[in-house]
Formats: structure tokens, C-alpha cells, sequence
């Protein structure tokens, strides 16, 4: 069985993010660039499959600037088998949609019976493209799996829900979620790392995956950004130092603020 | 194109809060961008809940009842509302941002080729155009955006709005259900459920959270006892997770969950950009920390200096004394 696993490359989340005002985009700068901290849980299980026997192949799929390979080379080097990058200049400005869509393309090519993915990109921060591919590539969907066993043509999920756990059942081929309850990731070895430059790394375009402009990017996107604001900062309010009493003053606050 | 829908989410006999919060927004939206006020409740058992939907303005509810739809699953969710929308033409189609609420929203707009705007904070009427506001890079900017093809499906954060009743009552129609085969594919065999009356961490109105100041993992006790004197849910700094003293479900921040409380009580937690962009659109943030120099207390509305483990134990009891 062949696994792939949707990967992002995405802002450092510590470094400070600027949006440009003419464009509405990330202004993207040198160096501050990483694996999306969600995808390496997703990545970790595929690998951990494949270690167990049940996946003979990880493959990542990711959308994305060419430049993303640099990043996206950390989940080679954890133990992923090969990289497949969509990249397109008209894919540039991709909604959730475009989004799905060319992953979906690229996923179909590599035949992949289980398509994992992190819980949410730490830039976006939505979530919601789990259940977008999966209604995308007519793929049986399962977001938030704190655990999976693949059992022959099917598969086992104890699911976390805002309700609680639920185990759930579900027929390969699949889109799954995981949390990051379910494992911890590796560090890459050194071996892993110097691994990785050699492993396939190969990058598409919209015309190499069959689609067409329109459906992704800018041209493709079902909202548009209509305006972008900077907030004041929220600024210190009263700052105390316990004298015994802080307790007390912290109850006072919550009266003053009627919060109890 | 007729109307905005919301769509409810069952919780036990009733709803979540947000779904109400988000019917009363919706009862001011339509005044600028055109009623009627419908809602969906679909689930295991909710017919009753139709009537609390009535009381916050929805005027027409739907209610879908199935087996399949009380599993946490959204998928069969999602034929519910495509088929509600083919018949009813939605302008505007309204989710809570819960686990479900995401699911269903996300797999719907994919399916109707609409757009989709998340965690939305506010949504604005401009005449008959909706805008939904949604903060980005860690609240640094807010970012209007609008649709470019209907029905305009937003995810609205919890907390964002206050609910409010209306007074009002609602015609309750029963939807004949046509679930396919393919929704039904993914089966929930086995459950455990939730401790009882435990909200979840973006829903909760009251945030108490703990830091790696905790020191070690039984010390979460302290932060569990002011919680639960103030009915409140417990939060835990990244630096906790990581270290094991907490649950991932219950994390806060960039790697976590966003969470936008009333009341957001930091304890132990430096407030490193991280953190802070979880919770920095809480209203009141009090933190507590024994290092003056801590970058939370230049966000706090109320921070205190000193050792948590006399400051924590002392309110819980003055909470609980107060609560009688």
C-alpha cells in the first residue's frame, strides 16, 4: 500500500508576518521558512506504517513555490520515500478549493490508498482541507485521528471529537487527520538528512497534473480578500506585585469586571 | 437567492452556545442582506431543540433526525445541507467553528464550489454585500473578505457574538432525509464520551490555563481547582503539552487551539508569541507569573507578580466563598 501525505511549507510561526497592502499576500522574506509543525505527526505515522509493513511507500504531496523543496526536504529526511511538489505560478493565491483540487490531481498519479494530513496549517490555521479533498477526490474522509490501524481494505480510527473519542471504521481508499495526540514526531537523523537531497524530488505543473489554470490560483479562488486592517495591539493594563493580598485583588477585578 | 441559514449544532436536548450566538448575529444580518431566518438542526434525538432556535430568531427550522447524524461524522451531515440548500437556494450559509461545524462547512462549500471564509470574528453588512472579518498572522492584521460566487458559507469563531433571545417561534419542518451510500461509508463503532457538562477549550466562556511555571504535572491540580470554582475549562501552554504535565486537546496557541473566552486566566505562562496568538483575542486576560519581565504582562489586562502556588489556592477559595 502506498501512503501519501499532504505537506505545507509555511511561515517560521515565530518569526513577525506582514501582509502586503497592494496584493493582500504574505510577504514572504528569506530564511523564514519551515515544515508545517502539524504535517510532521502525519508524516511520523506514515513512516511508522511503513516500518510496521502495512505501507510499502511514503510519498509526499504538497502545493506550493518551488522553493518549498527546501523545507519540505525536513520530511524526507525524517523518512518519506519521495517528494512531489505542484507548482505553478498560476497557482499562486489557491483558496481551499484550488487547493484541494491540485492536490487531489497529484495524489491520484501516485496511486496512494491512504492520504494523511496534520490537523490544520499553522498559517491558514482552517482545518478545513481534510474534508475539502476528501469531497474533492470522492475518497471516504476522516478528520482528527488520534490513532490508525489499517486492518486489509479497511481502517480503524479512535477519532477525537469535541464530544470525545469515538472508534471509527472506514473503507481504504481514505483521507485521514491526524492529531497530535497520535505520536511523536522523530527528529531527522543525520543519515536521514544527508539522505534526503538524493531522494526523488519532482515538481509539477498545472499541465503536468491535467489542470487547467482557472480551477486553482487567484483565477480559480471563490473569496476574495476585500480589505485588511491592523488592529491596535493590545496594550498592559494594571500590573501588581503580590503582597499577600493579590488573591484578593484578582477577585476585585473580576467583580469590577463582572465576571463573577 | 433566498435567505440565510444557520446551521445548528445539537448538544445534548439543546444546542451549543455559538449556533445561538450565531442566530442572533444572523437576526441583524438580514435586515441588510435579506431574510428569511432558517436554521438546521440536524442529529440523534434534537427535535426539541428547534424551539430554543425559535426564541433566538430563526423563523423557519428544519430538523433532520437519523442515527447517522448523531455520530460526530459530517459527512452525512453534508448531504442534510446540500439538499436543504438545492431546495431553498441559500444566500448565506452560517456554521459554528466547531470540529463538526469545520467538517461539514468545508466538505459542503467543496461540493456547491463555493466559498468558504473561516474563523470568521464578525461578519459585516454593507448594504446587501457580507463581509466576514477573520484575524490572520497571529492577530497582527484582520482581514475582511467576501465571496466571489454563493452561497456565502462562513465558519464563525465561538464567543464572537452575544447570543441574545428574540422572543419569537419558529415553524418546525421535518426533512425527508437522502443520505447516500458513500456519506455513510465511515462508521462509529465504539464511544467514549466526554466527562458530562464539560465544555469544549474554544467554547468555553472561562479559560483558566497553566504553564511550564507548574513546575510538574500534578500541579495542574491548582489550575483544575480555580477552574472548576469559576466553571471554567483549563487551557495548557505548548511548553506543558510538550512536556507531558497536560493533554494536546487542551493546548492553546499557534500549535493549538484559538480560543476567545470572556475570561482568559494565564498562570505560568511567559506569553511567547506562540501562546499569545491563541488567546490574545480573549476579553479580559489576567496573568500570573513570577517573573516581572514576563512578555505576558504587556498584554494582560491584570497581571500579578508572584508564586502561583499561594495566589491560585487563596482565589479558588475566595471564588468558592464568594459563590457561597
Amino acid at each position: 500500500m502506498k501512503i501519501a501525505v499532504c505537506v505545507k511549507e509555511v511561515p517560521d510561526t515565530t518569526a513577525e508576518k506582514r501582509i502586503d497592502p497592494s496584493t493582500f499576500r504574505l510577504v514572504r522574506t528569506e530564511g523564514d521558512r519551515m515544515l508545517n509543525e502539524f504535517d510532521k505527526y502525519a508524516v511520523e505515522e506514515a513512516i511508522r506504517l511503513k516500518e510496521a509493513g502495512t505501507a510499502d511507500e511514503v510519498i509526499l504531496v504538497s502545493l506550493g513555490p518551488e522553493k518549498a523543496v527546501e523545507s519540505l526536504r525536513q520530511a524526507l529526511a525524517m523518512g518519506a520515500d519521495r517528494l512531489v511538489l505542484v507548482s505553478d505560478p498560476a497557482a499562486a493565491g489557491s483558496d481551499y478549493l484550488g487547493t484541494a483540487r491540485a492536490l487531489a490531481k497529484a495524489i491520484d498519479e501516485t496511486g496512494a490508498e491512504l492520504v494523511l494530513l496534520g490537523a490544520e496549517a499553522t498559517d491558514a490555521r482552517s482545518g478545513v482541507l481534510t474534508a475539502t479533498l476528501g469531497e474533492i477526490s470522492g475518497r471516504t474522509w476522516v478528520t482528527s485521528a488520534n490513532s490508525i490501524a489499517v486492518n486489509g481494505s479497511s481502517i480503524t480510527i479512535e477519532r477525537q471529537s469535541d464530544d470525545g473519542v469515538a472508534t471509527v471504521e472506514a473503507p481504504l481508499p481514505a483521507v485521514v487527520s491526524v492529531t497530535k495526540a497520535i505520536n511523536e514526531p522523530r527528529y531527522p537523523s543525520l543519515k536521514g538528512i544527508m539522505g534526503a537531497k538524493k531522494k526523488p524530488q519532482e515538481v509539477k505543473s498545472l499541465g503536468d497534473i491535467g489542470l487547467a489554470a482557472s480551477d486553482v490560483g487567484e483565477a480559480g479562488a471563490k473569496t476574495k480578500v476585500v480589505g485588511v486592517e491592523t488592529p491596535p495591539a493590545r496594550t498592559a493594563g494594571v500590573v501588581v506585585t503580590d503582597e499577600g493580598n493579590g488573591a484578593q485583588q484578582i477577585l476585585d477585578f473580576l467583580i469590577d469586571k463582572k465576571l463573577i | 437567492m433566498s435567505g440565510i441559514l444557520v446551521v445548528a449544532e445539537p448538544q445534548g436536548t439543546g444546542t451549543r452556545r455559538v449556533s445561538l450566538e450565531i442566530l442572533s448575529k444572523a437576526r441583524e444580518l438580514k435586515d441588510s442582506i435579506g431574510g428569511p431566518l432558517t436554521a438546521v438542526i440536524a442529529g440523534s434525538g434534537v427535535a426539541d431543540a428547534a424551539a430554543v432556535l425559535g426564541a433566538h430568531g430563526a423563523e423557519k427550522v428544519f430538523v433532520a433526525d437519523h442515527e447517522a447524524l448523531g455520530t460526530g461524522l459530517a459527512a452525512p451531515h453534508v448531504d442534510v445541507i446540500a439538499t436543504l440548500h438545492a431546495e431553498n437556494d441559500f444566500s448565506t450559509i452560517l456554521f459554528g467553528g466547531t470540529s463538526l461545524g469545520r467538517d461539514t462547512a468545508a466538505a459542503l462549500a467543496a461540493r456547491l464550489g463555493a466559498g468558504l471564509n473561516s474563523d470568521s470574528i464578525d461578519l459585516v453588512a454593507s448594504g446587501s454585500a457580507l463581509s466576514a472579518v477573520r484575524p490572520a498572522f497571529g492577530g497582527q492584521n484582520l482581514v475582511s473578505s467576501q465571496w466571489v460566487n454563493g452561497p456565502q458559507i462562513a465558519l464563525v469563531r465561538p464567543n464572537s457574538f452575544a447570543a441574545s433571545e428574540s422572543g419569537g417561534t419558529a415553524e418546525v419542518v421535518a426533512v425527508t432525509l437522502d443520505i447516500s451510500d458513500a456519506s455513510l461509508a465511515a462508521k462509529v463503532t465504539g464511544r467514549k464520551p466526554a466527562e458530562a457538562g464539560k465544555v469544549s477549550l474554544e467554547e468555553a466562556s472561562m479559560i483558566v490555563s497553566g504553564g511550564r511555571g507548574l513546575g510538574a504535572p500534578e500541579n495542574f491540580a491548582v489550575v483544575e481547582a480555580l477552574a472548576s470554582a469559576l466553571g471554567a475549562a483549563v487551557g495548557a501552554s505548548r511548553a506543558a503539552v510538550d512536556a507531558g504535565w497536560y493533554p494536546h486537546p487542551n493546548q492553546v496557541g499557534q500549535t493549538g487551539k484559538t480560543v476567545s473566552p470572556n475570561l482568559y486566566i494565564a498562570c505560568g505562562i511567559s506569553g511567547a508569541v506562540q501562546h499569545k496568538v491563541g488567546m490574545q483575542t480573549s476579553d479580559v486576560i489576567i496573568a500570573i507569573n513570577k517573573d516581572p519581565d514576563a512578555p505576558i504582562f504587556q498584554f494582560a489586562d491584570f497581571g500579578l507578580v508572584g508564586d502561583l502556588f499561594e495566589i491560585l489556592p487563596k482565589l479558588t477559595e475566595l471564588v468558592n466563598a464568594r459563590k457561597g
